[in-house]
Formats: structure tokens, sequence, C-alpha cells
């Protein structure tokens, strides 16, 4: 369920590496928990993302919850395709629906984040 | 009291239920020395009959009935028979918010009509369910345009009504947005277009206009967009006489209309309660105030409507709402909706032709102050005496003149605006031109 | 194939563009006394719209009907009753449409001479007095147009205060309890929200607060009885330790029916209130609005309250505009006049025993469902119950069955849901207001209603889960309505 190269947080995103550049998404549990997903906010191609703090929102039809940066950087990259389709998010969460990719400003940030294992333990406890 | 439907036995059954002896026991958590002593100050309770005529007296003070030639923002149009006949209705006056979308579907069919007639009248792509009334729906267009634009400032033209003038100022206040005002131009009555886009600068979210502005003048809607695009703003349309509507071509270049839709069919009631609209492009849409109705289906796949893209509002954003509206106008709403359907295509149009023409045959007898083009209002220079006195005279006629000006516009305290609508009759409108120009004629 | 479909009285209805065709009519003008005008030459052709594409064509019993059958598919407090917490959706007296259609009032114009216009002047003043009096405050306004524009102006009025003092501060503190517009409305006032949770007995906790009230904090916005419909104890307190850090008190006054005639927040140290005449006082809420909202303060805000205010001036009623202090306009012209005459029509109906009857009725049927509901449903609080009670669903979500679904169920009951899943402080929650319009007939159904639920809940979850089964239309899709919303009829659909 939730691939061992990935990193967690604890607000329930992602991020895989892949080089110098950090894709981000919302875990599985993040988008059962919100139910069908009708909207996605995305940040702007070139904005600075701080770790920890505001990236975007993603909304379901009767909550608006915020997406939290798991990583530093600038974005260089959002998933367009989520405009249109913001179902992808609950059919695929950690695949297709990546929300952005980030160029690492501090990779060494990624300490500060959880495993797999750790990120599953996190959920089985607040279920 | 006739509208408790309790017994004293029922009352005692449910209080045998839960154990107490009296009522007064359920408010044992009142600090007592926060409850009450002694009853309320207030006159005690009438018959329905009392408090009726207590009404119809106060009705009866107020010049019931009187040909009036006030507009400036509160129109007297007539109201069809219909329209009080649906809003009357218990399933419509009585109902909630259509929250509950599977029994309001009455509701929601006729706020989509709603939504959907606005967008006709308006050439724009989307309109809200309604907000307070024009002058708040100004506001918050000001406030979409800032979120939009991303931009802080605003440039409003002196044209534009000066209580939603006001109502700008005290929302923009509290949010640090500058206003600026353009002026208008003695002559033609209209926005000074050069002076407005002097104005515009890189800080700026919209240009807004009123057309027909509150002198009733019609604005070079077109150019004023194009000045605000260069300067990388919104233009912001804004109308208080819907009717105007009926006749006006929209102009397609503005990003946001806001009005005020009281002239269809809703009486002038002292100032409210009215409806305001706000209608945009699409791409706005998420940055739109207010209650939205969708269409869509239920799960045996028949069409349905229900309230959507909620997620904007108060009751689920909280601190990053798009603005704190709770409540859309839905009853006077539904009145507006009767009216646009009864009137209908050609109904609309034939409706504010009447307009013009009786505005039209009024100004001719008058000197009129601004050259530009008008729809049913305008204003008249009072010459050799002021436009008070004309009033008072008009007053022993049992006529309600125009609106004197002095008070909004010091330079325009020889002035008052008239508004002539299709109630408005050929002979009082005789009476009116005579005592402005103050000749002895009186009513032929 | 017969065009009648499902269980429904009226028949499937089209959208009234659906309905027209070229040249139907539902309207006749008188013809013009005065010549006709040509729109091109007088507006300039530029200026002249077209035909309106699209807008409806249809005749006035095409009409009549059209918006009959709707209204058909709408349930409504004539109907039956609305168990909606905070909502207080209580008979809509038709004697208050009576006295706002009358010709004077419904006909006056907001700009006529004041000396024809006392009737009207007269009207507001008696409500702003009835008010004060009522919520034992000094000075109102009537000109907000609904409670969330109440709530903004009552927050501008604080925000003056404080700044003609010298700070106008930077933070409004809000329970975690509250309903949405008060942060909503915090925010658009242009301060920051700070979050006040509540404690175990779904108060605030007196320990802590003290701790959050800094010389950074301009309010308080408490609504009381709160969300749970519990009784804020401390309030006297709540309103000292708030006065003396120079900081004020607000009350959403949405929860005023549990109040009236018993209890008045000024007593208790409230500075500034507002109230929702289409709540307590009886104004119908027609189909989401229009309302009022006004505002009720002590006599330090009376100089900033909106302009113009009533003035008495010999023996005449005049609108007061020299008023320098003031925030400003909240709207144009004076208020929602023809709900204030409403409001001023069932105040004079009920008169003090009235008010008071309407309080302790109302307090009573909540408690009265309260209690026989305990059995069946979670009681997240146990503190006593003011005009409304909260439960929570956490013993129906045992069996997958959520607040939601019996809502949904309670509809094929006949009746509306109570709300749904808020205050946020409970999980699940089910908000109960009865409101003391309701007969003890119509709350037994309602709780036996209830009870079947719970039972349905343990024995056929299912059932519950995809109700409603027998309204018009079964449950709508939401979620499409978002994902890609639809809110225009086009031609071509």
């Amino acid at each position: 369920m939730y691939p061992e190269e990935f990193r967690y947080t604890r607000e329930h995103e992602w991020v895989k590496v892949e080089g110098d550049v950090g894709v981000v998404g919302i875990t599985f549990h993040a988008q059962q928990a919100l139910g069908d997903i009708v909207y996605v906010e995305l940040p702007k191609v070139g904005a600075q993302a701080v770790q920890g703090k505001t990236l975007g929102t993603v909304e379901s039809v009767k909550a608006v919850s915020d997406i939290y940066a798991p990583v530093s950087g600038e974005i260089i990259e959002v998933n367009q395709t989520l405009v249109d389709k913001p179902e992808l998010l609950n059919r695929d969460p950690h695949g297709e629906a990546w929300l952005a990719k980030i160029r690492l400003r501090a990779p060494e940030e990624l300490g500060n984040l959880l495993t797999a294992r750790q990120y599953r333990d996190l959920v089985a406890e607040e279920s | 009291m006739r509208f408790l439907p309790k017994s004293e036995t029922e009352r005692r059954q449910m209080l045998d239920a839960l154990g107490l002896a009296s009522a007064e026991e359920l408010f044992a958590q009142i600090p007592a020395e926060l409850r009450l002593k002694r009853p309320l100050a207030l006159q005690p309770g009438l018959s329905e009959y009392e408090v009726l005529e207590y009404f119809r007296q106060c009705g009866r003070r107020n010049a019931a009935g009187w040909p009036c030639f006030l507009g400036a923002g509160s129109y007297y149009h007539y109201r069809p028979a219909l329209v009080d006949a649906v809003v009357s209705r218990g399933e419509f006056l009585t109902a909630y918010t259509p929250y509950q979308a599977e029994i309001s579907q009455g509701l929601l069919t006729s706020i989509f009509e709603f939504q959907t007639m606005i967008c006709q009248l308006t050439g724009m792509e989307v309109a809200n369910a309604s907000m307070y009334d024009g002058s708040t729906a100004m506001a918050e267009a000001a406030l979409m345009a800032r979120r939009i634009s991303g931009r802080e400032h605003v440039v409003v033209a002196r044209s534009v009504h000066p209580e939603y003038r006001e109502v700008l100022r005290t929302y923009a206040h509290n949010q640090a947005v500058r206003i600026r005002e353009a002026p208008y131009e003695p002559q033609s009555g209209a926005v000074n277009l050069q002076e407005a886009a002097a104005l515009l600068d890189d800080h700026t979210a919209a240009l807004i206009i009123q057309s027909p502005n509150f002198f009733g003048v019609i604005e070079p809607l077109r150019e004023a967009a194009e000045a605000a695009h260069r300067a990388g703003a919104l233009l912001i349309h804004v109308f208080t006489e819907a009717v105007a509507l009926g006749l006006l071509a929209p102009c397609q270049q503005a990003d946001i209309v806001a009005g005020e839709i009281q002239s269809f069919a809703m009486p002038p009631s002292f100032g409210g309660p009215y409806a305001g609209v706000i209608a945009t492009r699409e791409k706005h849409v998420r940055q739109l105030p207010g209650r939205l109705v969708g269409q869509t289906t239920d799960s045996r796949g028949n069409r349905a409507f229900c309230l959507t893209l909620s997620t904007r509002e108060q009751h689920i954003r909280r601190e990053k709402a798009t603005s704190n509206i709770c409540t859309n106008q839905a009853l006077v709403a539904l009145m507006a909706t009767v009216f646009m359907t009864v009137y209908g295509k050609q109904g609309l149009r034939e409706l504010a032709e009447q307009n013009l023409a009786k505005a039209h045959y009024l100004a001719g007898k008058l000197p009129r102050r601004f050259a530009g083009p008008f729809f049913n209002e305008f204003v008249a220079r009072c010459p050799g005496r002021s436009p008070e006195a004309v009033n008072q005279e008009l007053l022993g006629k049992r006529i309600i003149g125009g609106l004197p000006l002095g008070r909004f516009y010091p330079e325009l305290a020889d002035s008052m605006l008239l508004c002539a609508t299709e109630m408005s009759r050929r002979e009082d409108m005789d009476v009116v031109a005579a005592a402005i120009r103050g000749s002895e004629g009186g009513r032929q | 194939m017969i065009r009648k479909v499902r269980s429904h009285i009226a028949q499937d209805e089209p959208l009234v563009f659906e309905l027209s065709s070229p040249g139907k009519r539902g309207y006749q003008l008188p013809a013009l006394d005065v010549p006709p005008v040509d729109a091109a030459q007088a507006l300039g052709a530029g200026n002249v719209r077209a035909v309106i594409e699209g807008f409806p064509e249809i005749s006035e019993v095409e009409a009549a009907r059209h918006f009959t059958r709707l209204s058909t598919w709408n349930y409504a407090i004539d109907l039956g009753m609305y168990p909606l917490g905070s909502c207080t959706m209580k008979y809509n007296p038709r004697a208050n449409e009576a006295a706002a259609a009358v010709e004077g009032l419904a006909w006056a114009h907001p700009y006529q001479p004041e000396d024809l216009a006392q009737g009207c002047l007269e009207i507001m003043a008696r409500l702003e007095e009835a008010l004060a009096e009522i919520t034992g405050m000094d000075a109102v306004s009537l000109q907000p147009a609904a409670g969330a524009h109440g709530e903004l102006t009552g927050i501008l009025l604080v925000r003056a205060l404080l700044a003609a003092r010298g700070n106008p501060r930077r933070k409004i503190l809000i329970p975690d309890s509250a309903h949405g517009t008060n942060p909503a409305t915090a925010a658009i006032a242009g301060y920051e929200v700070e979050n006040i949770r509540s404690n175990a007995r779904g108060m605030i906790d007196l320990e802590a607060f003290p701790n959050q009230v800094t010389e950074e904090v301009a309010a308080l916005m408490l609504t009381n009885p709160n969300t749970l419909g519990v009784f804020e104890v401390n309030i006297a307190r709540i309103a000292e330790i708030l006065h003396c850090k120079g900081a004020l008190l607000y009350m959403d006054g949405a929860n005023m029916n549990a109040l009236v005639g018993v209890a008045r927040p000024g007593d208790a140290g409230v500075d500034v209130l507002h109230l929702n005449l289409h709540k307590t006082f009886s104004t119908p809420h027609g189909g989401g609005g229009p309302g009022s909202g006004p505002v009720a303060v002590k006599r330090e805000l009376e100089p900033f309250l909106p302009v113009p205010r009533l003035k008495r001036v010999h023996e005449a009623w005049r609108l007061d505009y020299e008023r320098p202090q003031s925030i400003g306009r909240v709207r144009a012209f004076y208020g929602n006049f023809g709900v204030l005459v409403r409001a001023l029509a069932y105040i004079m109906a009920c008169g003090p025993e009235g008010l008071r009857a309407v309080a302790l009725d109302a307090v009573l049927n909540s408690n009265y469902v309260r209690k026989a509901l305990e059995p069946h449903y979670d009681l997240p609080h146990g503190e006593p119950s003011m005009h409304e009670c909260v439960f929570s669903d956490q013993r129906q979500a045992r069996r997958g069955v959520r607040t939601m679904d019996i809502a949904k169920r309670l509809l094929d009951y006949g009746f509306h849901p109570y709300t749904v899943s808020f205050p946020l402080i409970v999980a699940g929650a089910l908000m109960i207001e009865p409101t003391e319009s309701e007969s003890k007939r119509e709350l037994d159904l309602f709780i036996e209603a209830m009870i079947s639920i719970a039972r349905e809940a343990e024995e056929n979850p299912e059932l519950v889960r995809t109700a409603p089964h027998t309204t018009r239309t079964s449950r709508v899709d939401e979620v499409t309505a978002a994902r890609r919303p639809v809110l225009r009829w086009r031609p071509e659909q």
C-alpha cells in the first residue's frame, strides 16, 4: 500500500525523490478520509515551497483541507490533469495523481519525514 | 398565545415525562443574578386586528398612492399579480435554505432558472443566487476582483450611486483597499474616462462603472473596459435599474457585473428587502461569493439540482471563505424570477421601451443638466428656485417630485434627479414639468 | 410511455426555457400615453441590445402552473417541523405578511420626504426600542441585511471603538464550536482568528481563557447558548476578564430563542450583539432569505453605529446623518424594512408574556425530545440543554450508519432533517432544535421516527445508508455537481 521508497509527513503527504526533484502527493489514507474529491488548488509553477507550509488545498463536497509541502524548493511542475479530473486523487493517489514536482533546496529535510513503516504505524494509530 | 400549539394539559404531560414541576426549572443553570426578575417593558400582546390596524395607520401617514418621480436606486414598477400568488405559497415562503436537495427541488429549480436569466440579461457566463442588495454586491465584487487579480486597490466613478460608494468604503476600509474616485464630465454626465484611466496603475484591481449611472446617463462601458484591461485591471459593471437590461446591450468586455434587481417585482418598501446579483466569467466562478445552484442527477439518473461549490462559503472555509455571506435573498429573487418569466423575452424589451418613452417625454419639456444618452432617469435643472421649493409645490398637488441632488453632489444643488417609468402618467408628468419650469399652468 | 413519473402528484416539470415558444406572452402593458422613442436614436445604436437570447416566452397559465408545481416539491414550515439546530424554524405568522403588504409601507420610497415617511420611521424606532429592551442593550441599528451582515457590522464597531481608543488590536477569539460565519466575519473585518477550545462540558475553559486574553485581543465572539445548546454559565466572568484587558464581548444572538424574556445578554456584560430576525422573531426564511440582522450595543459603541440614525426632533422622527464617528454604511438605504415590519408585528402580537412563553416552550420541547432520544443516541455532553440538544452518531456508526444517513432516512418519515455534522467539535453530530412552534403530537411523531431509524440502523443498516427512498428525487450526486459545475441552462442540453 505505502511504497517503501516514498517518505511521508504526519499530515499525510508523500514525497518520492527522483534525482534532485521531489514528486509530492497526498496519501491513500488522506483521500479516503476526505471522501470524493471535487477540486484541487495547485500551487503556481515557479513559486517556492517551504517544508511544513501550505502548498495548496484539496476539496471534497463538504470540506477543504490544506496540503502541506513535505520538502522545500522551487515548484517546477504541477499536475494539470487534476484540474479536470480531481477524481484521480481518489483512484491513484500514489501514482497518476501526483500534485507537484519540487526541485529540492535542502535534501537533508528528508530526514524529518517518516518512512513507510513509520507512516503505516501512524495511520494505524489514528484509525 | 395563539402561536404556541400546546395546551396546559400537554405541557403538564411533558413536564411529567421530564420529572419536573415547572418549565422554569429548565433555566436553573442560568445564574440567578442574570435571570430577569420582571417582565420585559413592552406593550402587552395585541390581537391580530389591533396589530394590523397599527400598521395600516402607519401606512396612511405615508402618502400612499401618490405619483412619485423618485428613482436613485429604488424604482416604481408594476408588480404582476402572479408574483405574490407564487411567493405567498407556504412551500416557498416558509421553506428553509435548500441544503437537503431531495425535498427542495422546487426552490433549487427556480434558483437555477434565476441564475440562467441573469446570465442571459448580463451576457455573463455564471451568476450567483443573489446577494443582499446592489450596494453589497458591488462591494463584494470589488473584493472578488482583488482576489482574482492579486492587486489591492480600486478606482470607482463618481457617477456611481453615492450610497453604493459609501458601502464600498466601509468594506474596503478594513481590508486596506485604497479607493480613488474618477470625476464625471460636466457636459455629458458620464465618467471622465481620461481621468479614470490616469488613476489606474499596476496596483489597481478593478475599475468600477455604473451604467446607467446615478444620473441616468449611459456610460461608455466598452472603452472603460479597454482602459481597465490595458492597465491589467478588471472592469466591474454596476447597475441599479434592472429594467435597463431589457434594452441596453450588455458589455461583453466586462469581467464582473454586479447590480440590484429590485425593479423586478420587489416593492420599494422603504429601502428593503432587495436583492443584488453578481455575474461573471466561468473562469472566476470559484471566487464568486454567495450561493450557487448546480445541475446534477439523482441516483436514478433523473435531472436534479443542488447547492454546489459550497467550499467557497463560510460554513466550510470559515476564516478562508470568499465572504461571510450566509443568506441569499431567495424569496425576493423568486419574485424576480416570476417577473422575468411573466414579461419574458418580448415583454422585458417592451417594458424598457415604455420606460424610455416616458422619461424622454418628461425630459423633453425640461432643461436637462447633462447631454449624455439616458434611459429612464435624468437630471433636470430647476431655473429660478431650488429643487426643494419645486417639490414643496408638487407635494401640495399630491405628487412626489424628483431627488434634489445637493445632498450628494453640492455642485448640482440647483438640480434634481427625475425618474419616469411605465407607471408614470402623462398628466402627472405635465404637472411636474410645469412646476419645474415655474410656469403657472398646472394641470391642463 | 406515459409522461407522469414517480409517485408524486405533480408532473415532471421542465424549466421555463424548455416550456417556451416564440410569441407566447404572459404580460400585457398598457398603451403608451406618450410618443414612442426610437431606442437606437436615443441611446446610440451600439448601446441597444439584440433580443435577449434564450429568455423565456410562456403564457401566464404556464407560468402559474410551473411555479405552483415547483412549490409542491418543497418542504416548508407550513408542512411540518424543521428540527434544525440554531436555525429556529418557527411558525411564520401570516399577519406579519399582511402588515408588510400595507400599501403605504410597501410602496414607500426610501428617499421620500421625511414628513411623508413618518409611518416608516416610527416603525423602525419602535422596533429599535423593543429589541434594546429584549436584549438589555442601549442602542440598536436595523441596517444590516442578515445575521452574517450584522456580525460584520458588530465586529467593525468593535474595531472602531478600539481604534478610537488608540489601538484596534489584531486578534479575535472564537470558540471551536462556533458557526462558520464567525471566523469568516473576523477575517473580512481584518482580524486574525484564534480558536478557543471548549472544555469537557462544552463551554469555555475558564482556567485557560484568561491566558488567551492578551493586549492583542480585540474581542471574543461568543454564541450563547452555545451551539451545543448549553448556556455559558460563566458569561459574566468571561465579560469581566475581557473588559479588564480592554477587550470586548461580542455575542452571536442566533440562539436568543432560549433567552427572550428570561435573561438579557446586556445584563451579563455583553458589549455588542447581533440578532437574526428570521430566527427568534419569526420572519419567514423564504428559502434562504431575506433575513435581517440588527446590531445592539452598549452606550460606548453607540457613536460608531452605521449612519443614518433615527432621531426625535420636536414631534417627528428624522434621519440623522451627522455621525462623524460612524463606521459608515453597511448597505444602501436603511435596512430590510419589509422584514422589520414583520418582526415588529410579531413582537406586538406576543407582548412580554408571549415572548417569555416562547422561550419556556422552546426549552421544554428540546428537553422533551432529548429525554426521549437519550436511550437511543449517544449524548456527547451531559450538560443541561436549552432550546437545542446535540447527539452524535457514534452508536449507529458501529453499523456503518452516519449522521447524514440518519438525516436522509428522516426524509422518508416526512420530516426535514436536523443539522448534520455541526458543531464540528462533536464527531458525527445531530443538532436538534424543535422550537416552540411544535405541538406535542408533532414532537411525538418526530421522536417515534428517530427511534425507528435507530432500530433500522441496528437491524437493516443498508436501508438507512441508501435513504431517502420515497422523496421525489433520490440522493443527488453532489460530487459531480461540484466536479463539473453546470450553473445555468443552455439550449443544447
